[in-house]
């Protein structure tokens, strides 16, 4: 058994000891993107997560806050991470309220109340780990799927075309959209940072590996060649946009979709309930 | 509007039932509602959200019936008393989430005013064939707490008492309406007093029942407890155990028995006329109105008719039907439904009593005082 002093990495002072080591396959991104918001929130001065309340749902990313993280944890039902946390925030304004979850249970079951999140611009967080499949239950499509790919419900290749899960968000009005993948975690982090300091809704898309169930089925079943592919693949939003339809078929975009200045949920129900109306329009 | 008193005063009203469910929700403290729009709860969400801001709580329409579930068990752990309010179809919906509030020992109330299904039904008309969805509308071994009001003043009395039982069993409270007991209009009065159990707070582990330990409380998040809540099967800690099966027999035995043993007192029943009554009718909501004249119209025959009216549903007072069919061999069990509580009488009373079920569906028309009266007649005949 290994031992590891309580000091030796930054990052064991906001984990439950009793359940580590992870769950995890070896070559899974979810450790990539635990460790980025772990050290987005070491330097923004948060030593312990006391002032944090996390929320999940189901799938292998609602594992990240919950049971690993040493703070107050609500892992719920699929895809209902995010109603559970509009009630905690709506209650307890002071804490910061984030969600973790995976692009079936945010983007498939829960898309609904994602979207909603947004044009509420509910104040919190939300972290969508997109491995683009089911991977908990073994390799099924998912909404994020590209089209073409073979996996365990669609044997002879998908045929639907993959969601566009940032877009999505940031069309439906988010103060705060960024999409990297676990191969920037340097820029991943910054926008953790960035959408934790947010007012409204702020949503972070990280691509992640899933060599075990997914990058087998593409010939990739190493995380290191996913990461490879990751690096080739992405595209700036300011490159991307000027780049036709076609040729941005099997790129990553990466960076900001959103980032402005707009009222929040709570800002917008206290005015309310002063009796000022308004609408909630952009500054 | 925004300058109404943020109490109810005690006195007499004229108030419709789904009026007096929102003021007895506030009396009791509620200061988190979620709703979505569903006929013939919307009285509940609209009086709510005008209300509410008053008292310092939260009102908030959702995008359906799961979203509403689920803030409300997220405003329930971050202290505040929640609740919210729909219909049949509604409810299908609220009942993945209502386990998930069972599993994670979530106080909270769920309003179910009933109208004729399945499916769309008939939206805006009465029924009472919810009974068995509150029961064992979510999956899995489990125990639920079903109270049914029968006028305008058990909206309100038993709203609050859904809120008590709520805290004092850290579980899910189903207040079963009825689109006639919701849309009624008739006087109620205000109490001087409403008694209301608070909020305790557990600041130590055990956060969640195993077996018979039961916490006798909520563990406050934001300060610094790391409560791990889950619907997952889990130790009285909250740290997952999806395997073993000693911890989910422990987890699932403490669940349901917390209010299993506690039954006898669940039990809210009105009873009259029992002793050497001619014959039995158990009955509640709106359908008990229609009973109460039926026994009146039946006593000129000189039938003496025994009345178990049940508040209570679930857990179902097993022991209040034992008395009544101690008196009589016959118990006649009117509801708008195919038969649905008429199954339990027959599952607790003994081979020699007779169980006639009596039964109405669709046009939301309840039963009219002189069909139970006939019923009752022609059961006597027998």
């Amino acid at each position: 058994m290994r031992r590891l002093s309580q000091n030796l990495h930054f990052a064991r002072k906001y984990l439950r000891e009793e359940v580590l080591p992870t769950a995890y396959c070896s070559g899974c991104g979810l450790g990539t993107i635990m460790n980025s918001f772990l050290k987005a929130v070491a330097e923004m001065g948060h030593t312990d997560l006391n002032q944090f309340v996390f929320c999940s749902g189901i799938g292998c990313s609602a594992w990240i806050p919950s049971p690993h993280f040493r703070a107050d944890t609500i892992h719920t039902t699929h895809g209902r991470s995010l109603t559970v946390a509009l009630g905690m925030k709506l209650v307890r304004p002071e804490l910061k309220v984030v969600v973790f979850g995976g692009d079936g249970d945010m983007a498939g079951i829960g898309l609904n109340h994602l979207v909603q999140s947004a044009r509420r611009n509910l104040d919190l967080t939300a972290i969508m780990a997109n491995n683009m499949i089911y991977g908990m239950t073994g390799g099924q499509i998912a909404p994020t799927t590209p089209i073409g790919t073979k996996t365990s419900t669609t044997p002879f290749g998908a045929f639907e075309y993959p969601l566009d899960v940032s877009k999505l968000v940031a069309a439906a009005g988010a103060s705060y959209v960024a999409r990297w993948t676990t191969f920037h975690v340097v820029q991943l982090k910054e926008a953790i940072k960035k959408a934790l300091s947010k007012e409204g809704f702020s949503f972070v898309e990280a691509v992640t590996q899933c060599p075990s169930i997914f990058g087998r089925r593409i010939g990739m079943d190493e995380g290191r060649r996913m990461l490879q592919w990751f690096r080739d693949s992405s595209v700036p939003v300011s490159k991307a946009r000027e780049m036709r339809d076609e040729e941005l078929v099997g790129k990553i975009v990466v960076g900001e979709f959103a980032n402005i200045e707009k009222a929040g949920l709570l800002r917008n129900m206290k005015e309310a309930a002063m009796g000022v109306s308004r609408v909630g329009q952009e500054k | 509007m925004l300058t109404e008193l943020n109490t109810t005063n005690p006195g007499s009203y004229f108030w419709q039932g789904n009026v007096a469910c929102v003021e007895g929700a506030l009396a009791a403290g509620c200061k988190f509602f979620a709703g979505y729009p569903i006929t013939p709860a919307n009285e509940i969400s609209e009086w709510m959200s005008r209300r509410i801001p008053s008292f310092g709580g939260v009102f908030i329409q959702m995008e359906d019936e799961i979203a509403s579930m689920g803030a409300i068990i997220g405003a329930s752990w971050g202290g505040a008393k929640s609740m919210t309010a729909t219909s049949g179809p509604g409810f299908s919906l609220m009942q993945e989430n209502i386990g998930l509030a069972i599993m994670t020992e979530t106080p909270c109330v769920v309003v179910d005013v009933q109208r004729v299904g399945p499916s769309t039904g008939q939206a805006t008309k009465c029924a009472q064939g919810d009974i068995m969805q509150a029961r064992w509308g979510t999956h899995g071994d489990h125990e639920i707490i079903a109270l049914a009001p029968n006028s305008v003043q058990e909206m309100f009395t038993l709203t609050v008492k859904a809120f008590n039982l709520a805290e004092r069993y850290r579980t899910p409270v189903i207040l079963l309406a009825d689109e006639i007991v919701s849309h009624l209009r008739e006087r109620i009065d205000v109490p001087e007093k409403v008694e209301v159990v608070e909020r305790q707070e557990i600041l130590q582990p055990p956060f969640f029942s195993s077996g018979f330990d039961i916490p006798k409380g909520m563990p406050p998040l934001g300060r610094g407890l790391g409560v791990s809540i889950t619907g997952s099967t889990h130790d009285p800690a909250g740290i997952r155990a999806t395997t073993s099966p000693e911890i989910h027999r422990k987890l699932v035995e403490g669940l349901t028995f917390k209010i299993q043993r506690d039954k006898s007192q669940l039990a809210d029943c009105e009873m009259i006329g029992v002793e050497g009554c001619d014959i039995g009718v158990i009955s509640f909501g709106c359908t008990s109105r229609a009973v109460e004249d039926a026994i009146e119209i039946v006593a000129q025959r000189g039938i003496r008719v025994g009345h178990l009216r049940l508040r209570t549903i679930w857990p179902f007072p097993e022991e209040k039907v034992r008395e009544l069919a101690e008196q009589t061999n016959r118990i006649l069990v009117p509801e708008m439904n195919l038969g649905q509580l008429s199954l339990e009488v027959e599952r607790i009373v003994s081979d020699g009593t007779k169980v006639l079920p009596l039964n109405k569906i669709g046009g939301g028309l309840i039963f009219t005082p002189s069909e139970i009266a006939s019923a009752i007649l022609r059961s006597m005949e027998r």
